[in-house]
């Protein structure tokens, strides 16, 4: 009998018997994975891997995000939301503010707030210990998911402790997991050129090795369709499974997808959908010590998130109130999706749509979602405060 | 699971209507680009993907059929009513010959309209003549099946004669709009009152027999079952079979927007049929339409990002570069901001091809 897998081509024949048996792929495999031009194939090998872990499960969260400042000291290159310090288009949300948007969904059984934010540095500590509460405050059930890296950098200066002692204090006030935002890509070359401020792949690493420590679970991602190339893909994805392999403290991995509009780099293209497939795929194959992919829609569009559960991805992040951050510059992109949508393309899909919380607990395992609780639409950006 | 069919796919052995139902239920689409692409490199087996400089043309908005799946049209007698003056329309082909250069038959025009009472035979002669005098390197691919019965309708022909007639004056190939999906029942519901499945079949086997070509293309996503889908895939097959004179298949979803259909759902559940569901039937239209030697992208229904990925799905070309589009942009398909030629030729790079230049024929335009 001849089988589906007797038709990957020949140089992905070694990796298939890899993962068939478990073994961990080199570095010249993740090489292989992005130069090989039958995408199909390393989905298929991927899917392997999705369901050796997840089985049929597709993982979704209700949540909302809020994202407290736009002004920020990085100057990223590839970012469209940040306004400079002093820039009379930038914001703050005060702890009331925060609250107000909080109260905006309280009808909707939301279980995750995820907020972050520019590198402010007016910003006191105390801010941050405030905005936590206030969300804790009115909504006590709610996880609160907070602040990348480079925030938490921020926040120990501000605080002027270490990361080990804001991340236990805010952990007191509400923190319970941390995203991964802001790894961009591991690579000196393209930090020196896109985001030569920020932090570097070690501080990024001391974060998420601390937070691993003090009990936060956090994500990792990688921002990818810019000027990086696969070796340096390659190095990132394998240092990321270095970490876990000595913390175990990453949930999921999160390949970004670049949106150039109106950033400092807006004559690049952008990743195509073939591209944002394989990175779900490669990042599969290469991280096998993370227990969830991710497949972020608003920027991968829910086609290709909905066919990214074929191809590694097993998590299909959430209903999303509110995202800030590539909305203006990608206003094509709907940024909210109803719960129902996401459940009926899910199924559609054949795969069992679970919804869960920030630590993938199951809330609940309904396929039919009948009456829908109508959702915000993205409120406008607040004044200057 | 779906083992067997795979092992007929490989031994090139045609795959029968349950099989394909079978593969249109499997869940694992990545599997089925696998499959697609197996019987697309049997008869592609380069690293090449095709595109056509060309234009689509709308010379008349106006038609008295009033398909409720359909934006486009305005009744007759409507201020939003139009025909194009013949200097507008090749002012538009100057444009186009200005991008595609002079090569004879190397431009695709892809001219159709509404189904308008005013226009017979005579205009279309003279149109079409006189393109074909002053633009030598445009291909005329005009007309869907559905126009020319009507033409030879009003103006008393058998449709023989009138395809005749519409090819002495310069219609080159005749392009495969109207399908929608060919199931009478579909047409009944969908509020297609115009041709028959037989009619439409019977312009192409017409066309075919005076060596002219056509394309097929299928039009889901709206009443029809998956088992209606697969019965018109079956009779696309039989005709290639009988004729061999389809050059190409393109399928795309209805696209509902402003449309009567798309609003009444007593016969539509309002589900837009997605980028998934395009990947899935495109791969099994591959697979079952072992006849039929290209398969189009559909771009401007399913946007950059998944019309790519179809190409790993058995599309072997990425379709016309269009210049402007009419229909579906009227039903609120977002993706029509002109796609240039650039970004046809990176899709089709960053995809792993080279990208060459085709003419209406699928010849190799240099």
């Amino acid at each position: 009998m001849i089988q589906v897998a007797g038709i990957i081509p020949s140089e992905l024949q070694e990796i298939r018997k890899k993962v068939e048996s478990g073994q961990r792929l080199s570095f010249e495999d993740g090489m292989t994975l992005y130069t090989t031009p039958n995408l199909n194939a390393v989905g298929y090998l991927a899917n392997i891997v999705r369901e050796k872990m997840c089985g049929n499960v597709a993982w979704y969260v209700r949540n909302q995000h809020i994202n407290y400042t736009n002004v920020c000291n990085k100057l990223c290159k590839f970012c469209s939301f940040y306004v400079p310090p002093k820039d009379d288009r930038g914001y703050v949300l005060s702890p009331e503010d925060v609250q107000a948007r909080v109260r905006e969904h309280l009808h909707i059984p939301i279980s995750e707030i995820h907020m972050v934010a520019g590198i402010n540095p007016k910003l006191p500590y105390s801010y941050y210990l405030d905005i936590v509460r206030a969300v804790k405050e009115i909504r006590p059930e709610v996880a609160v998911k907070a602040f990348t890296a480079i925030e938490w950098v921020q926040i120990a200066r501000a605080a002027k402790k270490s990361l080990r002692e804001v991340m236990i204090e805010l952990k007191e006030a509400g923190v319970s997991s941390i995203p991964g935002g802001g790894a961009e890509v591991f690579s000196d070359r393209v930090r020196d050129d896109l985001f030569w401020t920020k932090a570097d792949s070690d501080e990024w690493m001391e974060v998420a090795r601390t937070a691993h420590e003090v009990g936060l679970p956090t994500n990792a991602t990688m921002l990818y369709g810019h000027i990086e190339n696969s070796q340096e893909k390659v190095e990132h994805l394998i240092s990321l499974r270095e970490l876990q392999d000595t913390t175990g403290g990453f949930l999921t991995y999160i390949p970004l997808s670049f949106h150039p509009e109106r950033t400092e780099i807006d004559t690049l293209p952008g990743p195509t959908g073939e591209a944002d497939l394989r990175e779900i795929a490669v990042g599969r194959l290469m991280l096998d010590n993370f227990p969830h992919i991710k497949t972020f829609w608003i920027m991968n569009t829910i086609e290709i998130s909905q066919v990214a559960l074929w191809y590694g991805a097993d998590d299909m992040d959430g209903t999303i109130q509110e995202y800030e951050i590539t909305r203006r510059s990608y206003e094509e992109t709907r940024q909210v999706l109803t719960r129902k949508q996401l459940v009926d393309r899910i199924v559609e899909s054949g795969r069992d749509p679970v919804e869960r919380d920030n630590l993938y607990r199951v809330l609940s395992t309904e396929r039919e979602i009948v009456e829908e609780v109508p959702v915000g639409i993205p409120g406008e950006l607040p004044v200057v405060s | 699971m779906i083992d067997d069919i795979t092992e007929k796919i490989q031994s090139g052995i045609r795959i029968d209507v349950n099989e394909a139902l079978r593969l249109m239920s499997h869940p694992n689409v990545a599997e089925l680009g696998l499959l697609a692409d197996m019987v697309r490199r049997s008869k592609h087996p380069e690293d090449i993907v095709t595109y056509n400089v060309g234009r689509n043309i709308n010379y008349t908005n106006v038609c008295w059929v009033r398909c409720d799946f359909c934006a486009f049209y305005r009744a007759p007698g409507s201020t939003e009513g139009y025909v194009l003056p013949h200097e507008e329309i090749f002012e538009k082909i100057d444009e186009l010959v200005s991008v595609g250069g002079e090569a004879p038959k190397s431009n695709e025009i892809l001219m159709q309209g509404g189904l308008n009472p005013k226009l017979r035979i005579d205009y279309y002669e003279d149109l079409l003549s006189g393109i074909r005098e002053r633009y030598p390197s445009i291909h005329q691919h005009c007309l869907s099946a559905t126009e020319i019965i009507y033409i030879a309708h009003i103006s008393r022909l058998t449709l023989e004669e009138c395809v005749k007639r519409l090819r002495n004056a310069g219609l080159d190939s005749i392009p495969g709009a109207g399908a929608e999906i060919l199931s009478d029942e579909v047409r009944d519901v969908i509020g297609f009152r115009k041709d028959r499945v037989d009619e439409w079949l019977e312009v192409h086997r017409v066309a075919h027999r005076l060596d002219m070509h056509t394309t097929a293309t299928m039009m889901y996503g709206h009443v029809e079952t998956i088992e209606q889908r697969v019965e018109h895939l079956e009779l696309i097959r039989n005709l290639q079979d009988e004729t061999g004179g389809l050059t190409a298949f393109i399928a795309w979803n209805f696209q509902p927007d402003y449309t009567a259909l798309g609003s009444d759902s007593t016969r539509w559940d309002g589900w837009k049929a997605t980028g998934f569901d395009y990947l899935r039937t495109i791969a099994v239209s591959r697979i079952f339409l072992d006849n039929v030697p290209n398969f189009q992208a559909s771009w401007v229904t399913q946007g950059a990002k998944i019309a790519q990925v179809g190409l790993g799905y058995g599309v072997n070309d990425f379709g016309s570069s269009m210049m402007e589009e009419n229909v579906v942009s009227a039903a609120g398909t977002s993706h029509t901001s002109a796609m240039t030629l650039a970004e046809i030729k990176r899709l089709i790079e960053t995809a792993g091809y080279r990208p060459v230049r085709r003419n209406t024929r699928y010849e190799i335009v240099n």
